[in-house]
């Protein structure tokens, strides 16, 4: 207990908030391409964003592994040209929890997207504005709830995910033990009491997250519709 | 200002093809007339960059906005064009103050106010588009579209979703700001006493092409009929009344109610354009209101 536990729980949360921020700017223009550009390839591209979704995490971390372990040639070149080392590392478990959660940020940004009337996308262009400003100031702000949907999902996935982290990161305290993996160990060591801390803390964060969620959600409708 | 277009189209009695070929004279007001489908809203997408046609040519002000031949096509950005849209596209996320701002490419403070009591928006500056009437939002779209000091103002059937009386107004207003700003203005409507008040010239649009151009007076007013007292109007209903017959004729707002022989009725169906005339009779003028 004490600061193990501390540290556990501050890697969680800086995985998922560090994941939720990198997968926004990703999603961002993924999701923008998906919506309004019709081009070849396109099923594939939503093939690969939705696969996360279907495929067993445990899949994904072993080709993580295989691709870039330092003998494959990927983790190879990685390792002597930069330095980074993505196995057993907290890069690796970020590069995982981005993979493993693109979908939980695309599809709600996508459908977002869609949702916006595009006549006001049109006046803004034919008002002399160009495409990222009409992105920040006409889009996305009328597509709160998809924003917020999106982040929030991102988040609270990434703090639930356990397979992938597990696969690429393995356990160590401080570098790649996240809370679910504590849980596990925790429960393997017959050390119910803090399986239970963990879980409970999760729970009541997560719980606190959504219940804010829902509220502002509830507002943003309400602001829609008057 | 010259307009030569060619796109096909899609319609809902299958496939064709959008060709017009027209000259405008700067700072004249012009209707495009024809019922919906005939491809209107098209023909000023295109105007603003909005669509891409699949071949023509483009010149506003003496610049070539799109040549087909030539590879040019300027984007929406890049055409001075207002366009008002015809559910508005007002942003949802700005008062009605920061809608009109947006369109401005300098911050230009003189001219909100300006717009702001053209319209008569000046009590609403602060409100959001959702809180605002029919009326409100047309007003603050006409404002946003003037806004950026465009060469041609596009008018997307405007006035259609509003009452008579809001109608009137909102008129007059387009009017005097066509004038103020001394734009080329560009109505599209199916409305025939908003083309008669409002426009210099009517170019009527049948399957994508214009079948008859000129005055709203030679093209609505058929010469042939030499009548004292004239409407144009829709049949609504036909009525059969023991040996004659009661046709309903919308004109304007009002229904008329002509007494027809079973002989004229033959070639009349419900939602016919037709002429109402009167040859005999010197009609009553009485002062109403």
């Amino acid at each position: 207990m004490g600061a193990d536990f501390v540290q556990t729980l501050f890697l969680t949360f800086k995985l998922a908030t560090l994941t939720t921020i990198i997968l926004f700017f990703i999603g961002l223009p993924v999701a923008y391409l998906l919506a309004f550009y019709n081009f070849r390839l396109k099923s594939v591209v939503e093939t690969f964003v939705s696969l996360p979704l279907v495929l067993p995490p445990t899949v994904l971390g072993f080709y993580l592994i295989i691709f870039f372990s330092p003998d494959s040639f990927v983790g190879k070149f990685l390792e002597e040209t930069a330095g980074i080392r993505l196995v057993f590392t907290f890069e690796g478990i970020l590069l995982g929890s981005i993979i493993y959660s693109l979908p939980f940020m695309v599809h709600p940004l996508q459908s977002g997207f869609s949702s916006v009337n595009r006549s006001i996308i049109e006046a803004s262009y034919t008002l002399g504005k160009g495409k990222l400003q009409t992105l920040w100031k006409v889009i996305l702000p009328n597509m709160k709830q998809a924003v917020l949907t999106g982040i929030v999902l991102t988040f609270a996935h990434t703090i639930g995910e356990f397979g992938v982290v597990l696969m690429i990161g393995g356990s160590i305290p401080g570098e790649t033990k996240v809370a679910s993996i504590a849980i596990y160990e925790e429960v393997e060591a017959l050390n119910y009491g803090r399986a239970n801390l963990y879980a409970l803390v999760l729970f009541v964060i997560t719980f606190a997250i959504l219940i804010v969620v829902y509220t502002l959600n509830k507002r943003f409708t309400k602001a829609e519709n008057l | 200002m010259k307009i030569k277009l060619k796109k096909r189209l899609k319609g809902y009695k299958g496939d064709f093809i959008l060709d017009v070929d027209i000259s405008i004279r700067k700072g004249s007001f012009i209707t495009i007339f024809g019922r919906s489908g005939a491809g209107k809203t098209t023909l000023l997408k295109m105007l603003a960059g909005l669509l891409k046609p699949d071949e023509g040519f483009i010149e506003v002000s003496g610049k070539v906005w799109y040549d087909s031949t030539m590879g040019i096509d300027l984007p929406p950005q890049k055409r001075r064009v207002g366009v008002v849209f015809q559910d508005y596209a007002l942003f949802p996320n700005m008062t009605v103050e920061e809608n009109i701002l947006y369109g401005m490419e300098k911050k230009d403070e003189d001219l909100l106010e300006m717009l702001l009591s053209l319209t008569e928006l000046k009590e609403l500056r602060k409100r959001k588009p959702q809180s605002l009437s029919g009326g409100q939002k047309q007003r603050v779209a006409l404002a946003r579209a003037v806004a950026r000091k465009p060469d041609i103002l596009l008018l997307d059937e405007p006035l259609s979703a509003l009452d008579i009386d809001m109608r009137k107004k909102l008129q007059e207003e387009l009017q005097m700001i066509h004038r103020t700003f001394s734009l080329t203005t560009f109505l599209i409507s199916h409305d025939f006493s908003e083309v008669f008040r409002l426009s210099d010239k009517v170019f009527v649009m049948e399957n994508g092409k214009i079948i008859k151009e000129g005055r709203p007076d030679q093209i609505f007013v058929q010469e042939r009929i030499s009548g004292k007292v004239r409407f144009s109007g829709e049949i609504l209903q036909i009525n059969r009344e023991d040996v004659v017959y009661i046709v309903s004729v919308l004109v304007g707002n009002n229904i008329i109610k002509v007494v027809a022989d079973p002989d004229e009725v033959q070639d009349l169906s419900v939602g016919d354009k037709v002429v109402v005339a009167s040859k005999a009779f010197n009609p009553f003028i009485l002062k109403s209101e």
